[in-house]
């Protein structure tokens, strides 16, 4: 009976067993970057990338159709161009980079929506703004994979300024570290995640990936490690479980994985142990000294 | 002694509008100096010039040591994010930068470098804490841990002591003091004028314009003060092109 339910899915179909593959490698990509997000205040600038990232893979769609390769370099470099953008425009005028990058991104996402609802059908709008994750390819998976080695290998090399960045960025710039180096390397993790999510999650969705588990795992751990860890079984969990949920009930796979990590979210807030309405109202034993 | 930082006529400001107006002098290696004035007199700005933050508008700063890890800049604490998850160890550790960079080990000697520190500034068994835990006294104790893990040659310090309690206050003190003993270069933004009769063999008294600069005693007059204080409460939005002659020639 538990088997039926929670195992043979995954054995007895293939697209549920390369579905789980893509959401794991989300989950191992995107779940530490949102822990540095989340930790930078920088949240909403996902969202906004999230958005940005939509007119490349329209184009891209327009000229090339529904092409793996063609959406993901479109992504790609509609998601740097907004960071980018976005960076040079608060260090070049007054605007701050949030507003810079909300009003980038509401012109994104309205330029994408109109491009692919020109061309394409409603099916394909669907596929793209909230993913396919029961219909990965091969190719797809692969990307997936590549995606979240990548990132965990570049977080690894760049942790430590960037851990400095995220705390005292003005201490990096005195001692000479290269400070706005590491934060352009994390924002393009920020877009390689985002574009990578997009293939299983959808433009709206893959940003639910970073979020979500982060804010989840800052109620489990009090350092950065257990919350990057704590991030990424969140996200496994999301992924187990909204697999399974849309495969009995029948719904899309993509809200359903993000809703279950909406739940695990809420969870944390009300009962982790750190922080959390449960941990802050409980009256706790004290040490003498 | 030769001079660590040379100012060379150095305008430093914002938006066109000076901070600091026309700086020269020289700071020999070893100094204990304080740079004391009224607000908006530029004091800060001058050590965002010194470590290379803000480029001066014109003239120039001279620094003998160019390399930036030979620098240790204490900020005024204020942007340190209190809910960031980073423990009082691992703030204490990143002094260790320009040693190990971004991907060198810690190691032992790493290790022992920031538990001594620790120790010194009286913050023994406080490496486990989250920093956003500790009270503002205890933080500047930890931020002048990091002062002594970077074991710079020179030292600036953006108003210390603002806000301590005596107790923290004095045992910080007490540090500088031994810097000076050690033969590094301190330069400190200081508030309080009593304590720099007191601790402070020499100081630069600044109101946008340098007013005094050199023994503490001979800066420090009420003459100066007032002077200092006069020049820098007026502020003029439309005021007129300097055409000074360093400039001009």
């Amino acid at each position: 009976m538990i088997f039926d339910w929670l195992i043979a899915p995954f054995l007895d179909y293939a697209f549920m067993a390369r579905a789980l593959a893509g959401a794991l490698a989300v989950s191992l990509g995107a779940a530490p970057v949102g822990v540095f997000l989340m930790l930078r205040r920088m949240s909403l600038t996902g969202e906004a990338i999230a958005h940005g990232v939509l007119p490349g893979i329209a184009v891209a769609y327009l000229l090339a159709g529904l092409s793996l390769f063609a959406m993901t370099i479109g992504g790609l470099v509609a998601g740097l161009v907004i960071a980018t953008l976005s960076a040079l425009v608060s260090r070049l005028t007054v605007l701050r980079e949030d507003a810079s990058l909300a009003s980038f991104h509401l012109v994104a996402l309205a330029m994408g929506v109109l491009l692919v609802s020109v061309a394409g059908s409603k099916v394909d709008l669907i596929h793209v703004l909230f993913g396919s994750v029961l219909a990965l390819g091969d190719g797809a998976v692969l990307l997936l994979a590549g995606s979240a080695t990548l990132t965990v290998v570049v977080l690894a090399l760049i942790y430590r300024p960037l851990v400095m960045e995220s705390y005292d960025p003005a201490f990096l710039r005195a001692v000479g570290g290269r400070g706005a180096l590491v934060h352009h390397l994390f924002l393009a993790l920020v877009v390689l995640n985002l574009v990578a999510g997009f293939h299983a999650l959808g433009t709206l969705m893959s940003v639910g990936m970073m979020i979500l588990p982060a804010t989840a795992a800052r109620f489990w751990a009090r350092g950065i490690g257990g919350m990057i860890g704590a991030s990424v079984a969140a996200a496994v969990l999301a992924s187990v479980v909204g697999l399974l949920v849309s495969f009995h009930i029948d719904v899309p796979s993509g809200p359903a994985i993000i809703l279950v990590a909406g739940a695990a979210s809420m969870v944390s807030m009300l009962l982790g142990p750190h922080g959390s309405l449960r941990a802050l109202r409980t009256p706790a034993w004290h040490r003498s000294n | 002694m030769s001079a660590v930082i040379a100012f060379e006529d150095v305008t430093l400001g914002y938006d066109r509008h000076p901070a600091v107006h026309h700086l020269s002098g020289e700071v020999p290696a070893g100094a204990l100096l304080a740079i004391v004035g009224p607000n908006g007199a530029g004091k800060s700005t001058l050590l965002k010039g010194i470590v290379g933050e803000l480029k001066p508008l014109s003239g120039r700063i001279r620094r003998a040591d160019a390399r930036r890890r030979d620098t240790a800049y204490l900020p005024q604490q204020s942007e340190l994010d209190r809910s960031f998850p980073i423990s009082v160890f691992d703030l204490v550790a990143m002094g260790n930068w320009g040693a190990i960079g971004s991907l060198g080990s810690l190691g032992g000697t790493g290790r022992r470098r920031v538990a001594s520190a620790l120790e010194e500034v009286g913050l023994e068994g406080f490496d486990r804490r989250q920093a956003g835990t500790l009270s503002r006294g205890q933080l500047q104790r930890a931020l002048f841990a990091r002062l002594l893990v970077q074991d710079a040659p020179l030292i600036l310090l953006d108003e210390p002591f603002t806000a301590l309690d005596q107790r923290t206050e004095q045992d910080l003190l007490a540090l500088v003091a031994r810097w000076h003993g050690e033969g590094r270069t301190v330069l400190a933004v200081m508030h309080d004028l009593d304590t720099v009769r007191a601790r402070f063999p020499r100081t630069l008294l600044l109101a946008r314009d340098p007013v005094a600069w050199g023994e503490t005693g001979e800066v420090m007059t009420n003459a100066n003060l007032l002077r200092a204080r006069s020049i820098s409460e007026a502020w003029d939005e439309a005021a007129p092109r300097c055409e000074s002659p360093e400039i001009a020639a």
